[in-house]
């Protein structure tokens, strides 16, 4: 019995070995992280530039950002197989108090071709949940107007036609006809496909950049002194913005650092 | 053995008393909404610190000439806040804000309290009032030597916190303790939310224009029902001044855009929280309705949520602004303020 024992262990290392793939190559992971910036006409919005009037829309009016809060949600890679790693199932971004900017995937990726998609706001069927950590936020919408999440709270000042200093709430949410009692909604949250990255060295950082200027002129020319307050009973307004933000989110620069 | 060893009043010769912990008493609401209270590590709540916090939330003693407490401008039958204006510190110095009511503290998940958010921390914030000049002007090295001159307060902090140097970082982590047990979340709005309360036709006239974007929109700063905090807990110019005598939060950062922001106080138990705003300047809701419905002034930072500014406000009608005050009152909660857990003993 024991010949028996020893033969099998002497036997082990023969075992194991392919005599076809002698050189198997190791899995190489990286780090990967996504970035969210904010941008009007190619000019970086940060806190820090708060507040001043100082960018100009599609229709000429002259505004400020001093609110910029949105929800992206369904963050997900899929890799050259079709298979999809959810890197969040939403991430909270507020431009102002600097939260929610850097995204750190939970897992690391296998370095390769991957396709990187996410939402705009809740869909529909995500609307429906209870999040405790934006009930916190006071990012709800009220029940009459079919309740769920806002998308995004985007407030400033721009400058009417009139010459004053008018503050304006672009607030995007789920569009919503008669509020009240009978309510109808539709899904105005916005899928962004960002196409092909390649996730290579030892991290890789992708941004995702909101250009705020396009929120205002395609397809939709957007004219402020009309449309500035008050619109997220206005189903209308509702429907133009998710016409419009169709094209707000793009890819920016994808970072690599080498192992 | 077991039974010794999970007794708060034991004492270990080598680790010294093992402290009984305390939950947070969430309410049901909250439990369903809201994430869990916050806790920090290094002062997690006891049974004996809380109780030590209570003792020394109601002790004059921690005031320079001994006359007032916590208490003194944060009155049990006042929500925790003070029906004067500006509240009077030692000498009868008054104070340069509103005394804020202390209400689910535990539960501020951003930190920055004072209305201008100048303090990260619970236990940081208690260090203000008790220094402060025109509150109780004292020090800690004279609150220490009153607590080592007692007869019963170093074997408490003994029994709280394993130290027999008692220093400013056990006074304020106890006080902070007490402060976090005071939860206020059984309103009968609360009730009615889980549906064993109904609210009048006026309440519920008054819920629609707080949640109406085109009349109240209170919504965006004080939340909804599915934030029973009744508080964004962020910052805003809410168009009280067209310049400032005070100027809040940006005072404290130095941020220019932040001049006359304030804190969202929460709209919970304003039965008992009169008089109104970081000054005490309104003496009634409906004075508090009436400027966000026609007195908004217009200033370089004031908040894009104040809406019609060159009207004044959002111009309700009498009949929601009186139904506004009745869903507002809804959010009163007696039993916060009789809970003999946070009453004087």
């Amino acid at each position: 019995m024991k010949k028996i024992v020893l033969l099998f262990f002497a036997l082990i290392p023969f075992l194991a070995c392919n005599n076809d793939d002698d050189t198997t190559t190791p899995v190489v992971e990286s780090d990967v992280s996504i970035n969210f910036t904010q941008s009007f006409d190619n000019q970086s919005i940060t806190a820090n530039e708060f507040s001043n009037l100082e960018y100009t829309n599609e229709n000429g009016e002259q505004l400020s950002i001093s609110r910029l809060r949105y929800l992206m949600t369904d963050i997900v890679l899929t890799d050259s197989d079709g298979i999809e790693t959810v890197i969040a199932d939403y991430n909270f971004v507020d431009v102002g108090e600097s939260t929610g900017a850097v995204l750190d995937a939970p897992t690391k990726f296998e370095q390769g071709d991957y396709t990187l998609s996410m939402r705009f706001g809740f869909s529909d069927a995500d609307n429906n949940g209870v999040y405790t950590d934006l009930n916190a936020l006071s990012w709800g919408v009220p029940a009459p107007l079919g309740g769920g999440y806002h998308y995004m709270q985007m407030e400033g000042v721009y400058i009417n036609s009139e010459a004053v200093n008018t503050n304006y709430q672009f607030h995007t949410i789920r569009a919503a006809q008669n509020p009240g009692d009978d309510v109808t909604l539709t899904d105005t949250s916005i899928a962004v496909n960002l196409g092909t990255i390649t996730i290579d060295g030892s991290a890789t950082t992708i941004q995702v950049n909101m250009n705020i200027e396009n929120w205002y002129k395609n397809p939709n020319l957007w004219n402020l002194n009309e449309l500035y307050t008050m619109l997220m009973p206005n189903y209308d307004a509702q429907i133009l913005m998710n016409e419009n933000g169709q094209d707000v989110f793009t890819l920016g620069t994808v970072t690599t650092i080498e192992e | 053995m077991f039974l010794l060893a999970s007794c708060g009043k034991d004492k270990d010769a080598t680790v010294g008393y093992t402290q009984t912990p305390a939950e947070i008493a969430t309410p049901l609401i909250f439990q369903q909404l809201i994430p869990e209270a916050v806790i920090p590590d290094n002062n997690p709540q006891t049974q004996e610190g809380i109780a030590l916090g209570k003792r020394l939330f109601y002790d004059t003693r921690l005031s320079l000439d001994n006359t007032i407490s916590c208490a003194s401008c944060h009155k049990p039958q006042e929500g925790f806040s003070d029906s004067r204006a500006l509240s009077l510190g030692v000498n009868g110095t008054p104070g340069t804000r509103n005394s804020m009511p202390l209400t689910n503290l535990a539960f501020n998940y951003f930190g920055n309290f004072n209305w201008d958010g100048s303090a990260a921390t619970l236990e940081e914030q208690h260090e203000i009032p008790i220094t402060s000049p025109v509150e109780m002007h004292s020090t800690f090295a004279d609150i220490t030597a009153m607590i080592a001159a007692d007869t019963s307060y170093p074997l408490q902090f003994e029994q709280a916190f394993n130290v027999t140097n008692v220093t400013k970082t056990e006074v304020t982590k106890a006080l902070s303790q007490f402060v976090r047990t005071m939860v206020s979340g059984n309103s009968k709005f609360d009730k009615y939310l889980l549906g064993e309360a109904t609210l009048t036709a006026q309440e519920q006239n008054g819920l629609n224009v707080f949640l109406d974007e085109t009349r109240g929109d209170c919504f965006h700063c004080h939340g909804s029902p599915t934030n029973p905090l009744w508080t964004d807990n962020i910052f805003h110019n809410n168009g009280l001044d067209a310049s400032f005598d005070d100027r809040g939060r940006g005072a404290f950062t130095g941020d220019p855009n932040q001049f006359g922001q304030f804190k969202s106080p929460s709209l919970r138990n304003l039965a008992y929280t009169a008089p109104y705003m970081h000054d005490g300047r309104f003496a009634t809701l409906e004075e508090v309705v009436n400027h966000y419905s026609e007195g908004l002034v217009f200033s370089d930072t004031i908040d894009p949520l104040m809406k019609a500014v060159a009207n004044g406000g959002v111009q309700l009608s009498d009949a929601d602004k009186a139904d506004l005050v009745a869903f507002l009152l809804s959010l009163s909660d007696p039993s916060f303020i009789n809970n003999p857990a946070y009453l004087p003993n």
